[in-house]
């Protein structure tokens, strides 16, 4: 206090201090270079070069992956043989966009099951990850906007998308994610995951890099347009109100016949419990006429 | 329905003296519409006023069923079809309010006598027996069925001869099973025969492009049928038309999937079927034959929906779970000299589950 009061009072008396000229031209200095990289974050971005991004991502790997996956992305295998982590080599910047962003990598413990959450990167740090994981051997790399994007179709072709879409989507994926989309369940314990809500990028990103049990539906296998007819058919399931009524998730007989059996026929039984239940006597007596 | 006392109590039963005295029933407790005849008005209105809702919501479906949008232009209602929504809620409302109604009249208003039913045997009364007994044996002294055999044995004949009609008519349900197994008919035809033969090319479902083996990452999964299927005539023509394509799509229908060539457990012979770690197997399960294309890459199991049966697509599509009895039939591969994926053969055993006269080896 008696420090902050001194100089309070040797700045009343001198006003204008021997350092003062220094001060204002260092905040000129700080304000035009705050202004400068405020206004021009693209080009900032552009002078970090690939090997930049490579060299921060392979930082970010060492903290956060290469336990399971290994200190140079090799994969690690348990004391029994079991897969702690693959080896990354190959599975492309694609593949690193979708598990990060989705939230799925890191994972919180070694395990077949890998349900998204809430990602632990933001898109510079998962940019790095991908652009590392990209060095290490060619795979699939991040898909372009126009790759995935339906939002450039006319309406007719946007419905020719839809149909032949359906006709992909009902060969090839719905023995896992359901006829909707809404997910279902694999052997042990596992499950595929709901598409419903899923981002465009995100569904193309899957298709193209298979995760986890997934099959890959590589652009041999399914052309990027064919991907993209796919991803056209599950948003316009997206779109289309429940024309039957409500969808109890839509995943056929078994919450529909799990609805009948216990509102349906509770519902009932509650009316017949109330019904008996409830008297309708009463203590008075009949007043003979 | 036994008489009642001045109380709506029932008679007891009378006669012998019981060694406990009978307690007989408790007494009758009245309901208020028994007692007060203004409540007895008012449940009246009660019931006619939920018989009215439902006459009201019967009104309201038809109203509904005309008002509402379905087809190219549905009207929706939070989201959900409104037309659907409109006809079940009206439709239920208008069954559940008469049942409201004769609910509350039983209830209410109707007699409400306590009613005793005494124990009888099941069996008629000994005269009963006889009568029946006697009536039916004059009825058939008065046919004379037994005095004119003529009559009685050509009736029987034309009753035996009405179950040709049913037997001649059974047989449009379907072929017999022995003409199904060796039909000549068409292509493919038969149990123990597909479409597919040596050189046939494998092409993906729905989009009918060929595929080549560089095509094919490992992990990829395939969905595939027999080429014949999309290939038409010099006039443009499908070459195969109604039934025939759909009994050649549901035999023929193959998953193809690629993995590590080395995580392959070839079978006895099958060491040529694969194609750089491809392999395709049918897609038809041998449990009771439905589609199965639930593939998982990081197991190479494929699992059938239907019964859970599990196969091993990476040593020969075994059965590791379930109730199917035979491993999927495999269909060998090869490349044709455009480069393209071809079967080497037919299936070398039947698709699809088993039955009785297949050769089990």
């Amino acid at each position: 206090m008696r420090f902050l009061n001194r100089s309070a009072g040797r700045l009343s008396r001198h006003r204008r201090g021997p350092l003062a000229g220094l001060v204002v031209l260092l905040l000129g200095l700080l304000m035009t270079g705050g202004l400068y990289a405020a206004l021009s974050p693209a080009q900032a971005e552009e002078a970090q070069t690939d090997a930049e991004l490579v060299a921060k991502g392979k930082e970010l790997f060492l903290v956060g992956c290469s336990f399971c996956h290994g200190r140079n992305a090799e994969g690690v295998l348990t004391q029994n043989g079991n897969q702690l982590g693959p080896s990354l080599v190959g599975v492309g910047a694609a593949a690193v966009d979708f598990q990060v962003e989705t939230g799925r990598m890191p994972m919180v413990r070694p395990g077949t099951q890998n349900p998204p959450k809430p990602e632990a990167y933001d898109d510079e740090e998962t940019a790095a990850l991908a652009a590392y994981v990209a060095s290490l051997g060619p795979g699939p790399a991040i898909p372009a906007e126009s790759d995935y994007s339906i939002d450039g179709l006319s309406g007719e072709e946007r419905e020719a998308a839809i149909t032949r879409g359906g006709q992909i989507f009902l060969t090839n994926c719905t023995a896992c994610h359901n006829f909707a989309g809404a997910g279902g369940a694999l052997p042990r314990g596992r499950w595929a995951p709901s598409l419903q809500g899923v981002s465009e990028k995100h569904i193309y990103e899957a298709l193209l890099t298979g995760p986890s049990q997934m099959p890959v539906f590589s652009n041999g296998n399914l052309s990027p347009e064919e991907k993209r007819d796919v991803i056209a058919y599950l948003k316009s399931l997206e779109e289309q109100p429940s024309y039957g009524g409500f969808t109890l998730g839509q995943l056929g007989p078994v919450s529909e016949g799990a609805a009948a059996w216990l509102l349906g026929m509770g519902t009932m039984v509650g009316f017949a419990v109330w019904i008996a239940a409830h008297t309708t006597r009463t203590s008075k007596k009949k007043v003979d006429a | 329905m036994s008489e009642h006392t001045s109380d709506n109590l029932p008679v007891g039963p009378s006669g012998e003296e019981e060694p406990i005295a009978n307690p007989g029933l408790p007494e009758h407790t009245w309901r208020p519409t028994d007692v007060d005849a203004k409540a007895e008005k008012r449940a009246e209105r009660q019931v006619a006023f939920f018989f009215a809702l439902s006459a009201i919501c019967a009104v309201l479906f038809v109203v509904a069923y005309f008002s509402l949008d379905v087809g190219d232009n549905w009207d929706t209602f939070l989201g959900l079809g409104a037309s659907n929504l409109a006809l079940g809620t009206s439709l239920g409302g208008a069954l559940l309010f008469i049942g409201i109604g004769v609910i509350q009249w039983a209830r209410k208003l109707m007699g409400d006598h306590e009613i005793v039913e005494m124990r009888h045997p099941a069996r008629s009364s000994d005269e009963d027996r006889e009568g029946t007994l006697a009536a039916l044996a004059a009825g058939l002294e008065e046919s004379g069925i037994s005095r004119r055999p003529l009559v009685r044995n050509s009736l029987l004949g034309s009753l035996a001869m009405l179950g040709l009609p049913a037997i001649v008519v059974l047989r449009d349900l379907g072929p017999l099973p022995g003409d199904v197994y060796d039909d000549e008919e068409y292509e493919g035809a038969g149990l123990e025969r597909t479409v597919w033969k040596k050189g046939m090319r494998v092409v993906r479902d729905v989009i009918g492009t060929p595929i080549k083996p560089s095509e094919v990452e490992i992990g990829d999964l395939i969905n595939c049928e027999p080429a014949i299927l999309f290939e038409t005539d010099e006039e443009g023509e499908p070459l195969l038309h109604g039934v025939e394509v759909q009994i050649a799509k549901s035999k023929g229908a193959v998953i193809l999937v690629r993995m590590e060539p080395g995580d392959i457990t070839h079978g006895e012979g099958r060491e040529n079927w694969a194609v750089d770690g491809i392999v395709a197997y049918s897609k038809i399960c041998t449990h009771v034959g439905c589609p199965i294309s639930l593939y998982e890459q990081s197991t190479h199991h494929v699992l059938c929906p239907c019964h859970q049966s599990t196969f091993d697509l990476a040593d020969s599509a075994r059965v590791v779970f379930g109730p199917a009895a035979r491993a999927l039939p495999q269909l060998a591969l090869e490349v044709d000299e455009e480069g393209y994926l071809v079967a080497q053969d037919d299936f070398n055993e039947p698709v699809g589950p088993s039955y009785w006269e297949r050769d089990s080896e």
